[in-house]
């Protein structure tokens, strides 16, 4: 019960600092971890509830963060391609600005 | 013009008004979860009785895979729109690949490492049938042992060939494919008979790992910088 | 209080401070890193908690693939942006300041 609970308050808060991070911190790469933070957490409370101690442990749960954990890495890749992109985008702009 | 990447920080009178909003919301989420008590009982029981009709010993594996495969399904079909998004476009000239590194402890722990990953990622995917592991952890595996060999420059993944994109979509088609034929004789989509279970579920599986290492590879390869600004060096 | 909830509480002060740490760490390279370290944390956070498939598949993705994501993008926008003098080299891994 009580490793339940530390971790689905560790959840919590790892979801509180990462949209904190979302919100408050101004540079985008750190943004996107802090969707990733935030999926952490979100994923620690999940685990959590299932968590069976001195039991089989509920398997639902770990096969839906799984699933979570494999799209998160996915979506990530996606958010870092786009801003790789914008980034580029940027610079040309930049350099037409500068040398037209 | 885009935002800059590196944006302005918020004022300071927002950021503090954010910060005690996101603190209230996270103490509420905490005193909920303490006060709610012990979460209710999983399905841990329904899954155990139900297992020996899934066709494998893993009850992960099972979930995943047999009782709800929709998840699953869509997942790959998440994997391959993500692929499809980061995918070179066709008739663009190939970037070249990394400059061929030569550094020999990179090399020689490649040919090391990367058979090892292999026949691992190969017992990953067989031994999640009825012990941790599956169609996830081996592709994730194999993803890394692309991510290892595209590093050193000696090969490079040219995802623009159609072999390659079959490949990428291998793993939603046979999905698809053996979803819709075991609905062809029990009715029901995703219903698998209970003895071809663990064979249909081993062979989605297989073609799901390949889809999956490839599409982690494509998404690095997406990402790494292209070759010039390297080749400039000394 | 025996040696498990010890262990646990540690596990779940070192996430959260690292969390926090990848967030305020004004270094881009840092702040990658610590989020890799991150990963590999709460992989043994998911050991703890009895679910070892979700634990390899972390051990894999979130510390690994994720890492060299992040990394290459990083690489490609980030390290050879400030020094102009030095783009031949490529060698500035200590990365830029964010701000």
């Amino acid at each position: 019960m009580t490793q339940d609970l530390i971790y689905s308050v560790c959840g919590i808060a790892l979801f509180g600092i990462g949209l904190y991070g979302l919100i408050i911190v101004p540079h985008i790469l750190q943004k996107i971890l802090a969707v990733n933070i935030m999926g952490v957490g979100v994923f620690m409370l999940l685990v959590a509830a299932g968590h069976n101690p001195g039991g089989v442990s509920d398997p639902v749960p770990h096969a839906m963060v799984l699933t979570g954990i494999v799209v998160a890495v996915a979506g990530t890749a996606l958010a870092l391609s786009l801003v790789c992109r914008i980034g580029e985008l940027q610079r040309d702009g930049a350099d037409e600005e500068a040398a037209p | 013009m885009f935002h800059k990447l590196d944006g302005a920080k918020l004022p300071l009178g927002l950021r503090l008004i954010c910060s005690a909003a996101i603190a209230a919301l996270t103490a509420v989420l905490i005193a909920i979860v303490i006060l709610s008590g012990p979460a209710a009982p999983g399905l841990q029981a329904e899954v155990a009785a139900q297992l020996a009709r899934s066709g494998v010993d893993n009850p992960v594996t099972a979930v995943l895979l047999n009782f709800r495969s929709y998840d699953t399904l869509l997942e790959v079909a998440v994997l391959l729109v993500v692929a499809v998004a980061t995918m070179p476009a066709p008739g663009r000239r190939l970037r070249p690949a990394l400059a061929p590194t030569g550094d020999m402890v990179l090399i020689g722990l490649i040919d090391l490492v990367v058979p090892v990953v292999v026949v691992v990622g190969a017992y990953l995917l067989w031994v999640g049938a009825y012990a941790p592991g599956g169609a996830f952890q081996a592709g994730a595996l194999l993803a890394g042992a692309g991510v290892l060999v595209s590093i050193t420059g000696r090969f490079q993944f040219s995802f623009g060939a159609l072999p390659a994109r079959a490949i990428l979509a291998l793993g939603l088609l046979t999905f698809t494919v053996t979803a819709a034929a075991v609905a062809l004789q029990t009715g029901v989509f995703f219903q698998y008979p209970t003895a071809a279970a663990g064979v249909l579920i081993l062979f989605i599986e297989a073609a799901a790992t390949i889809s999956i290492a490839a599409t982690l590879v494509l998404l690095y390869g997406s990402l790494v910088p292209p070759a010039r600004e390297q080749e400039s060096g000394p | 209080m025996d040696s498990g909830f010890l262990i646990d509480l540690v596990l779940a002060a070192g996430v959260l401070i690292l969390a926090w740490l990848s967030l305020v760490a004004t270094n881009l390279f840092k702040a990658i890193v610590l989020f890799i370290s991150l990963g590999l944390l709460v992989t043994v956070v998911w050991v703890r908690l009895g679910a070892v498939d979700v634990a390899i598949a972390e051990a894999a993705i979130g510390a690994g693939l994720t890492g060299a994501l992040l990394l290459a993008a990083w690489r490609r926008l980030w390290s050879q942006r400030r020094p102009v003098r030095d783009a031949s080299g490529g060698d500035d891994s200590g990365g830029d300041n964010v701000s």
